[in-house]
């Protein structure tokens, strides 16, 4: 905390600093550019998440960052009175994942970023009147009727640039010229893994930018969740990234046992591990079918999918469902594990390896396969570092940035496996780390299958469930990356706030970056070996 | 020789007309005959080969393909056409109507005249030249113009990009296709499609020409996939890149014709190579053993020609069902790289080996 206070106090001597979970200070607008440079500087390098809030009285963002080699954390929080014209300094050319978390901001709470180079709408239309997560938007369906016409498309940006005096000039920005060759891969498109679009300009085959559109399944979840109570709320988790719904639900409630204080459990820990391990086998298994089907590959598919129906054939004896499991409950999980578990786990670790071999035979080694993918989307380890593209696709830049070892939560910290870390770079090496990280889960599956304790599986938890006043953030690593929660309780029965913050909105804002200059069909690469789900960008 | 001559009846037919009817009748109603007779065996093979195709994948894919419809879902690809024909054809705004509507017609007919000059057996072939291969690469040519037509006036970026990958592809790899064929002529020394079969009688020329031979068919077999666009080189209607290619835009029958053609040409692709290669409606005969080659003589020609097809188209689906999809620069590169360098060496070590004196 020390440190943290050293570094802010010397931009910033304004600032203060509260108690809190992880070290906290409030900034002044004015200043925080220069306090966000010094924090990056002093190896606060990683963005993790931007939290735009209206606490009423005023408007702003909570800035998590973190060190991105030893985890080490830090919340600053920016906010302004302002809210008719509401304007805080944008970190967009500090972190380049801030320019979509901004633009999200902006589009629910209508805080214009001053220096940010395209303050369009992201998540809704642009004819959207109103900002719905502030706490005084006119929910009236008269206002914003469902609307049967075509959102066009504006290809003409603004952007709010800061001068010398301090005044703030708007400036309109083109996106893609009129004579610019635009093809639209997406919303329906077999290859986007959902309803996501991306603008392309194209020359030739040849890809000159993206331009992504999202929002198109975006139902408001954070929304919802701040008129539901806690153990209402668990559900929603399930529905992002469907795939990791183990593993939301987890963070989510292990957000809320931390502001309660509530012990969890072993019994319950160590299932909730092997649930999420489980779960993280077969997202991997479907990475791997549906990653070879983009490439043309189409019988992978069915050879990842048989072994993943073995795992969710477990997962539904236990928790009664096949992709939405509403299992985690607040203290533990809801059900006891089903008498077969066990043995069906076993089978399980006993028949992976040699499929994880077939695949291998089949696909990894195929010369064309390798052909697409070697030195195919190169993402250097600053600029993942810098779009916060962290989990399986980070640490194939040569990021460790496993949250199980970076910071430990549950029972991770005893297992005994490694984190995958690969340096190549490219597409090749994102699919082959999440191929060894199937054997990884394998050993933690194997260590916990005989070892589940005796005891309660749920911790008795108040039947009412009341957070105390302050504010929460857990992060967990899902499938495709950190994922995590922060929750904002006023001391009622239902949160003030929550926000959702998962990792597939950056891998796909890198996109953009990584495909500049290669083809067509390398987009399609580079997407599936980021292995975003939509769900999970539009909360 | 036991084997039953078509010609035969072919022959006692057109006699029998001409003694009731002037000539010009005659050749009208044989040529509707052929004509219908061709449309319906071109529409069955098609429908044999989707069903053909689906239980091959299945069976790479752990499943059971069709199994519903039908003794062994053998009547899911007479239920599919059915369903095809009473699909409404969606009519599109803004597209060149005219070239719209040709382009399947023309896609099509490229691949009938192609099918059409095939030799099913002995003695049964509608027409022979004395340039039949030449005339068969020729016509199967005609099909990129209406894949480019397609791509063209369909106004869709998708569809433009598709065509242009498939005019690209399609150009290069004849390339391929038209060198390995002039290999196999230098060496049977006739380009008719009859003489090249008879050539083949005692030994079949993929061992005839034994090395040079053997390229040959590889490069075929390779440039034969890209030429009928499929994987790994359907690149032009790349699914997961530009949703149907070429295609997008067509519904009903018009796609159906695309469809259509595209196992056809799998088809005929077959059946250059057992044309050239494999002895076309030859029976496997074993220099030496008498009594085995009589008793291959016994099988009719026509389940001969057509057997040998399906048996290498099955390899041209396995391709399919196996490997992933190049990239269009990879693609080109492996074209004019490598595979038309090593095809033009081939092409001068037949000519060695046949000036030499060196094959069988």
């Amino acid at each position: 905390m020390a440190d943290i206070k050293e570094i802010i106090g010397k931009v910033c001597p304004d600032a203060i600093f509260e108690e809190n979970e992880k070290p906290f200070a409030v900034v002044p607008d004015r200043d925080w550019h220069k306090v966000a440079e010094a924090l990056k500087q002093s190896g606060y390098d990683w963005l993790n998440a931007v939290v735009g809030e209206d606490w009423g009285d005023e408007m702003g963002c909570i800035y998590y960052m973190s060190s991105s080699s030893d985890g080490a954390e830090v919340s600053v929080k920016v906010a302004t009175a302002d809210r008719e014209n509401p304007m805080l300094h944008s970190v967009s050319d500090l972190w380049d994942c801030a320019r979509l978390e901004e633009r999200e901001v902006f589009d629910f709470f209508g805080i214009k970023f001053i220096n940010h180079p395209d303050m369009r709408r992201f998540y809704l239309r642009n004819d959207w009147v109103g900002y719905p997560l502030r706490k005084d938007y006119d929910e009236n369906p008269d206002i914003n009727p469902v609307r049967l016409y075509h959102e066009q498309p504006d290809d003409v940006s603004v952007t709010y640039k800061e001068e010398a005096d301090g005044s703030v000039k708007e400036e309109k920005v083109q996106v893609f010229a009129p004579e610019e060759f635009v093809v639209n891969i997406g919303p329906q498109h077999p290859a986007t893994h959902g309803v996501l679009r991306f603008r392309t300009s194209l020359n030739g085959e040849e890809i000159k930018k993206i331009d992504l559109v999202c929002g198109y399944i975006h139902r408001g979840i954070e929304k919802l969740c701040e008129k539901l109570t806690y153990p209402q709320c668990i559900h929603f988790f399930d529905r992002q990234d469907y795939f990791s719904a183990l593993m939301n639900e987890h963070c989510f409630c292990m957000c809320v046992e931390k502001a309660l204080g509530l012990e969890v459990p072993r019994r319950a820990q160590v299932i909730r591990v092997m649930m999420d391990e489980l779960s993280r086998i077969a997202s991997h298994l479907l990475f791997f079918g549906t990653y070879c089907m983009d490439l043309g590959a189409t019988t992978a598919l069915f050879y990842g999918i048989r072994e993943r129906e073995t795992i969710l054939d477990i997962l539904e004896e236990t928790c009664g469902a096949r992709m939405t499991f509403n299992y985690n409950v607040v203290g533990g999980v809801r059900e006891d594990i089903h008498p077969n578990f066990v043995k069906r786990v076993k089978d399980f670790i006993a028949i992976m390896p040699s499929r994880l071999k077939e695949y291998h035979t089949l696909v990894t080694g195929n010369v064309i396969f390798k052909n697409r993918l070697k030195g195919v989307g190169i993402l250097s380890r600053k600029d993942a570092i810098s779009y916060g593209v962290a989990g399986p696709s980070g640490r194939a830049s040569g990021w460790a940035c496993d949250v199980r070892k970076l910071k430990p939560y549950s029972i991770y910290g005893e297992l005994d496996f490694d984190e995958v870390v690969m340096d190549g770079c490219d597409s090749f090496d994102r699919y082959l780390v999440r191929m060894k990280e199937i054997e990884q889960s394998l050993r933690i599956l194997e260590q916990l299958v005989d070892n589940i304790p005796d005891g309660d599986y749920c911790a008795k938890a108040p039947k009412i469930i009341k957070l105390p006043a302050g504010h929460w953030f857990q992060e967990v690593e899902a499938c495709r990356g950190v994922f995590g929660v922060y929750i904002d309780s006023k001391g009622d029965k239902t949160p003030y706030r929550v926000k959702i913050n998962g990792t597939c909105l950056r891998l796909a804002g890198v996109v953009d970056h990584i495909t500049r200059g290669s083809k067509i069909a390398d987009l399609i690469t580079i997407g599936g070996s980021m292995d975003y789900v939509v769900p999970d960008i539009d909360r | 020789m036991n084997t039953f001559d078509f010609s035969i009846v072919t022959t006692w037919f057109d006699n029998l007309l001409n003694g009731v009817m002037p000539l010009w009748l005659t050749t009208v109603i044989e040529c509707l005959l052929i004509g219908v007779g061709l449309i319906l065996v071109y529409a069955l093979l098609a429908l044999f080969y989707i069903y053909y195709e689906r239980k091959l994948c299945g069976a790479f894919q752990c499943r059971l393909g069709p199994n519903r419809v039908g003794p062994f879902g053998l009547l899911q690809s007479f239920a599919d056409m059915f369903k095809i024909l009473i699909k409404e054809l969606i009519p599109i705004n803004n597209i060149d109507k005219f070239l719209f509507g040709l382009a399947p017609y023309l896609v099509i007919a490229s691949s009938f005249t192609a099918f059409a000059v095939l030799p099913w057996g002995r003695g049964l072939q509608i027409i022979d030249f004395n340039i039949g291969v030449f005339f068969l690469i020729a016509v199967s040519s005609i099909g990129v113009l209406g894949i480019l037509l397609a791509g063209w006036s369909s106004n869709n970026k998708f569809t433009l990009i598709g065509a242009l990958r498939s005019g690209a592809q399609m150009v290069s790899y004849e390339l391929s296709i038209g060198l390995s064929v002039m290999t196999i002529v230098l060496l049977a020394g006739t380009m008719s499609v009859t003489e090249l079969v008879e050539g083949q009688e005692h030994l079949w020329y993929i061992f005839q020409g034994h090395i040079p031979a053997i390229i040959a068919f590889l490069i075929y077999i390779v440039a034969g996939t890209a030429e009928t666009n499929r994987g790994p080189f359907d690149l032009p209607e790349a699914e997961s890149e530009l949703t149907a290619g070429y295609h997008t835009e067509y519904s009903g029958i018009h796609f159906g014709y695309f469809y259509l053609a595209e196992y056809l040409n799998l088809f005929i692709v077959s059946g250059v190579a057992t044309l050239l290669f494999f002895g076309g409606w030859m029976p496997l005969h074993i220099p030496g053993c008498e009594g085995f080659n009589n008793v291959m003589d016994y099988i009719p020609s026509v389940v001969w020609f057509v057997g040998k097809a399906i048996i290498l188209s099955a390899v041209i689906i396995w391709f399919k069902w196996t490997f992933p999809r190049l990239r269009i620069d990879q693609l080109l590169a492996f074209e004019w790289k490598y595979l038309l360098p090593f095809n033009l060496v081939n092409l001068v070590l037949m000519l060695i080996v046949v000036a030499f004196g060196w094959h069988f």
